[in-house]
């Protein structure tokens, strides 16, 4: 089913959507990946606040090529969400609205995502040019040195992906594939 | 007699085939991504396989990367022993085309310059260099960049002898099964049985540069390339792993001499931003 959202994104909107539905975000989004988490992980084991009030924001685990002149950003596809496993949980719990990247996620991320009625959406994987076309402003919010891995809060409109982890735990990852499985 | 290339040939291409691997794929990779939209079934799948035509076109027409992690630079050179390479250090000339590339053709710079300390070396050097000697006064360079969310989905298998062709493809089959959404699907797979632990990896490794849609010399790793093919779309993952008949577009394998007591098996995993371009001076 496809469905139009803003992002950020409260309880209500992520709770109404289902692992299958094809979904266009329009708003304010954050990304972070590896480095950034890393660093954010470690802020919050100090007791210190993050550089960004993540309640209630989605995350996009992405690090872009450098934008082209008169360019907002350069080619913007999703990165492997395992990677950041690790560091999501302790974010849900804080708040974070949702996720967008690609791949499988841990069952303790699961977890987080039904406990906080969160969820986890998956972009196209190498469609980083395609999907730059709806990335219409990017600016670097935090971490700047870490390059490619800075925080960049991006404006996005009718950003396409598809929900894989609801909220009741659903994960099209699972169910889709076994759809056209012909193994016995 | 020797002929005598200067360096600064082999950084000029390197630069220009950094910047054509990210922007187009190869005529095979091409028609084999055209073709599997034609032949998905699941809906969904054959959606997702038609936006990644409408990304290549758009990476073509507006010069933006095919796909955001424009890899490690991974550099095949075969030289002719009949060639004198002057001008400066080999290694270095890489290095120069690969920076030049990616800060001119504004590539991501994804290297960092020590796997723990991981600082990033803004200029996506070093390159990884795999440098053969062959006959003729010929240089062969392949550039393919590689990128990190297949790779990681990589594996290398010390198979048992009595473990046979059997635990050959269930050794591809699980590394394909593990890899599953993580590795970007419709994807290529590499596979390189025998030789020792290094050089399954590389067979590997190089085996995902062979055109889509050409074979193996040898019959019965013909035969395993086809079987392995069909078996890995009959798992179901699909174009993005959301399901469906196109989980890979080829399976290449390479095989070479082996110990008496092993039977190595690497797979390299290769997304659908499968790159590689020749040129040959």
């Amino acid at each position: 089913m496809d469905k139009h959202i803003t992002a950020p994104i409260t309880k209500e909107v992520s709770k109404s959507l289902h692992a299958g539905d094809y979904v266009y975000i329009t708003g304010t989004i954050y990304t972070a990946r590896d480095a950034a988490h890393k660093r954010m992980y470690d802020i919050m084991g100090e007791g210190k606040t993050l550089p960004i009030d993540i309640k209630n924001q989605v995350i996009y685990y992405m690090g872009p090529s450098p934008a082209r002149e008169g360019r907002p950003i350069g080619s913007a596809g999703p990165t492997t969400a395992s990677r950041m496993d690790k560091y999501a949980p302790q974010l849900l719990d804080l708040g974070l609205g949702a996720m967008i990247g690609k791949g499988k996620r841990s069952p303790e991320v699961i977890d987080a995502i039904i406990r906080n009625d969160s969820v986890y959406f998956a972009a196209v994987g190498g469609a980083g040019a395609l999907l730059s076309k709806c990335i219409t402003g990017s600016e670097v919010v935090a971490y700047d040195d870490l390059g490619t891995e800075a925080i960049r809060r991006l404006t996005v409109e009718n950003f396409p992906v598809i929900v894989v982890i609801d909220s009741d735990g659903n994960n099209l990852y699972e169910t889709a594939i076994k759809e056209y499985c012909t193994e016995e | 007699m020797v002929r005598s290339i200067n360096i600064e040939e082999i950084t000029k291409n390197i630069r220009e085939m950094c910047i054509e691997a990210n922007h187009y794929l190869s005529s095979d990779m091409d028609a084999a991504m055209k073709q599997a939209e034609q032949t998905e079934k699941a809906p969904l799948g054959k959606q997702i396989l038609g936006q990644l035509q409408e990304n290549l076109k758009i990476a073509a027409e507006d010069m933006i990367p095919i796909c955001q992690d424009t890899g490690m630079a991974v550099i095949f050179l075969e030289i002719g022993q009949d060639v004198h390479l002057e001008g400066g250090l080999l290694e270095d000339a890489v290095n120069e085309g690969v920076r030049q590339g990616y800060t001119k053709g504004f590539l991501r710079k994804s290297v960092v310059n020590d796997p723990l300390i991981r600082e990033n070396t803004k200029d996506n050097t070093p390159a990884i260099i795999h440098t053969k000697i062959t006959a003729g006064d010929k240089v062969k360079i392949k550039v393919a960049p590689k990128g990190f969310g297949s790779e990681n989905m990589s594996r290398v298998f010390m198979l048992k002898p009595a473990e046979g062709i059997e635990g050959v493809k269930n050794a591809v089959l699980t590394a394909v099964k593990d890899a599953g959404p993580n590795a970007c699907p419709p994807m290529v797979v590499g596979v390189g049985i025998g030789g020792t632990f290094e050089k399954c990896a590389l067979m590997a490794k190089e085996a995902l540069t062979r055109e889509v849609g050409t074979h193996s010399d040898v019959p019965y790793v013909k035969e395993l390339e086809e079987e392995l093919l069909k078996k890995i779309n009959g798992l179901g993952i699909g174009p993005g792993g959301l399901g469906g008949t196109t989980t890979a577009l080829a399976v290449n394998i390479n095989t070479y001499a082996t110990h008496i007591a092993g039977l190595p098996v690497g797979v390299n995993i290769c997304c659908h931003v499968n790159r590689h371009v020749v040129r040959e001076l």
